[in-house]
């Protein structure tokens, strides 16, 4: 089976005419073409998905905190929440919500965790992942799997597009980290490749023009809530798909809107931490707090790195 | 590009960039050096010199010239496990001309006092680019086994060093040669292909003019 990643559509197509989930697809292909065995990618990302789900749990312990001391100690509250049954959304929803937090700051706290696509980025798809997992009892095997759908997915945003916040923004970013999640949830849940395609474009849309601002250079203010949210509109763009809701405009088309959004963002709103948030008074307090007034980098910034 | 391009690599945060692209940058500078380091001089430029603190660049840097993999969890450790090993280490920031964001200079010297000064950057996704060894221009992804030979500027040597790897059916992907001045010191890096073995690196380094060459195994 010969599959490309140029186009989302081009996989739906294949996926179709295969009568095969796209991740099947996905992991023939690639063993082709990196001259590995099937089981030894798929061992692989195995791998990947435990350190993902190690990087959850690591990341809701008592006591977690930034290397630069501006963060931690959210996704323990969220979890907190969700124990008590004390939230709006539900246990599945908010649950989803604390392991993006954790993942996103175990990153922050220079923990062990798998970027997907990118450290910034992290949260979001392990989230998904392993909140379906838990929720409907599916078996880990599938959500390996859904590893390859949702890669695929990251491989033709990454060749149309692209996946880095310096190049696109946070749309490219964490947009790309929620519709591979979308793509993922919805195979996982039983939808159709045509299905997968409607939560791309749904998930990429609802984030066009999301710019990458994060205060003081440092992948925590608002990446760690950014993650929050990302996963969350993985959620909304896969329950509207599997509901039979489809996006007017394809998921190619929406790649290309996001690719010119991003093009046409000025680079002060491209992780230069110049524009946005990047550049509110409270965000150069912060930038202060951490790095201190001298840039000759002697000197305790009060980065609680050695407590 | 493959599957794991895109999931993957697994690393130690926060930052592909600023700490698993540093801490690449340091495990080739002490592969180049190929002893264990005693001291480690850091100089750091542009957004690593402003942002190092908090992007743990720094960590990652010590933990890469101790011989530590982007996703080793003892790399936040790092300083505190150098004193431990003996490996002196100073950080400063400074301005280096012409150069990438996320440029670190790393002077390494070892026990017997050989030192090695090598200029990376790191060039996004903890993708690496090394630029400069003593002051020489070179160009080491780490993405392909690399033989890098330091030589004197003499008519053949390049022709014996090439022939040498086509004889093991090495297919070249891609070759960058420096020198300081005519007839003097040179240093030529070979990315190639698949694999070569330590065995081979023996054999150039015995070739007439080679100086001393390292090889850079992948991972």
């Amino acid at each position: 089976m010969q599959i490309k990643y140029d186009s989302i559509a081009h996989l739906i197509e294949a996926a179709q005419e295969a009568g095969q989930p796209l991740s099947a697809l996905v992991l023939e292909q690639q063993a082709q073409q990196t001259e590995r065995s099937s089981q030894e990618l798929y061992q692989e990302m195995e791998r990947m998905y435990h350190v993902m789900k190690e990087s959850a749990q690591e990341g809701m312990k008592e006591g977690l905190r930034s290397t630069s001391g501006l963060t931690g100690g959210s996704a323990l509250k969220m979890q907190q929440a969700v124990e008590k049954g004390n939230t709006l959304c539900g246990r599945i929803f908010s649950g989803a919500l604390a392991r993006a937090l954790a993942v996103s700051e175990w990153n922050a706290a220079m923990g062990r965790i798998v970027a997907s696509p990118t450290a910034g980025s992290c949260g979001i798809l392990p989230a998904a992942l392993l909140t379906i997992e838990e929720s409907r009892s599916i078996p880990e095997r599938d959500c390996v799997m859904a590893l390859f759908t949702a890669s695929a997915v990251g491989m033709v945003i990454a060749q149309n597009a692209c996946i880095a916040g310096a190049q696109g923004g946070c749309q490219a970013e964490c947009g790309s980290a929620s519709a591979m999640a979308a793509a993922a949830l919805v195979e996982l849940c039983g939808g159709g490749p045509e299905q997968i395609g409607h939560a791309v474009a749904i998930a990429l849309k609802n984030v066009l023009g999301l710019v990458c601002d994060p205060v003081a250079g440092l992948v925590e203010i608002p990446c760690i809530k950014r993650n929050a949210s990302g996963v969350a509109n993985a959620f909304v763009a896969a329950e509207l798909a599997l509901a039979g809701i489809e996006s007017a405009i394809p998921p190619d088309e929406v790649i290309l809107a996001m690719k010119r959004v991003g093009d046409a963002m000025s680079p002060a709103l491209r992780e230069t931490a110049e524009g946005g948030l990047a550049a509110t008074p409270t965000a150069q307090k912060l930038y202060q707090q951490v790095f201190g007034n001298s840039e000759d980098g002697k000197g305790c910034g009060g980065c609680r790195a050695c407590h | 590009m493959n599957v794991f391009d895109i999931v993957g690599p697994v690393m130690i945060g926060p930052s592909s960039s600023h700490t698993a692209g540093a801490a690449r940058i340091g495990r080739v500078a002490s592969k180049l050096l190929g002893n264990p380091a005693v001291r480690a001089e850091i100089v750091l430029h542009g957004s690593f010199a402003k942002t190092y603190k908090g992007h743990g660049t720094d960590k990652a840097l010590i933990a890469g010239i101790m011989g530590m993999e982007p996703d080793d969890s003892r790399l936040r450790e790092s300083p505190r496990l150098a004193k431990e090993q003996g490996l002196e280490v100073s950080i400063s920031t400074d301005t280096i001309e012409d150069a990438h964001p996320n440029t670190a200079r790393i002077t390494l010297t070892d026990a017997k006092g050989k030192q090695i000064c090598v200029q990376g950057a790191s060039v996004g996704g903890g993708n690496i680019l090394i630029t400069k060894v003593d002051g020489m221009d070179v160009a080491i992804s780490g993405q392909h086994t690399t033989l890098v030979a330091v030589h004197k500027d003499a008519p053949g040597v390049i022709a014996a060093v090439t022939d040498y790897m086509s004889g093991l059916g090495i297919n070249i992907c891609n070759f960058r040669l420096s020198r300081s001045q005519k007839g003097g010191t040179a240093v030529m890096t070979i990315e190639v292909d698949g694999n070569l073995e330590e065995s081979a690196n023996e054999d150039i380094q015995k070739l007439p003019n080679v100086i001393r060459s390292t090889l850079i195994q992948l991972n």
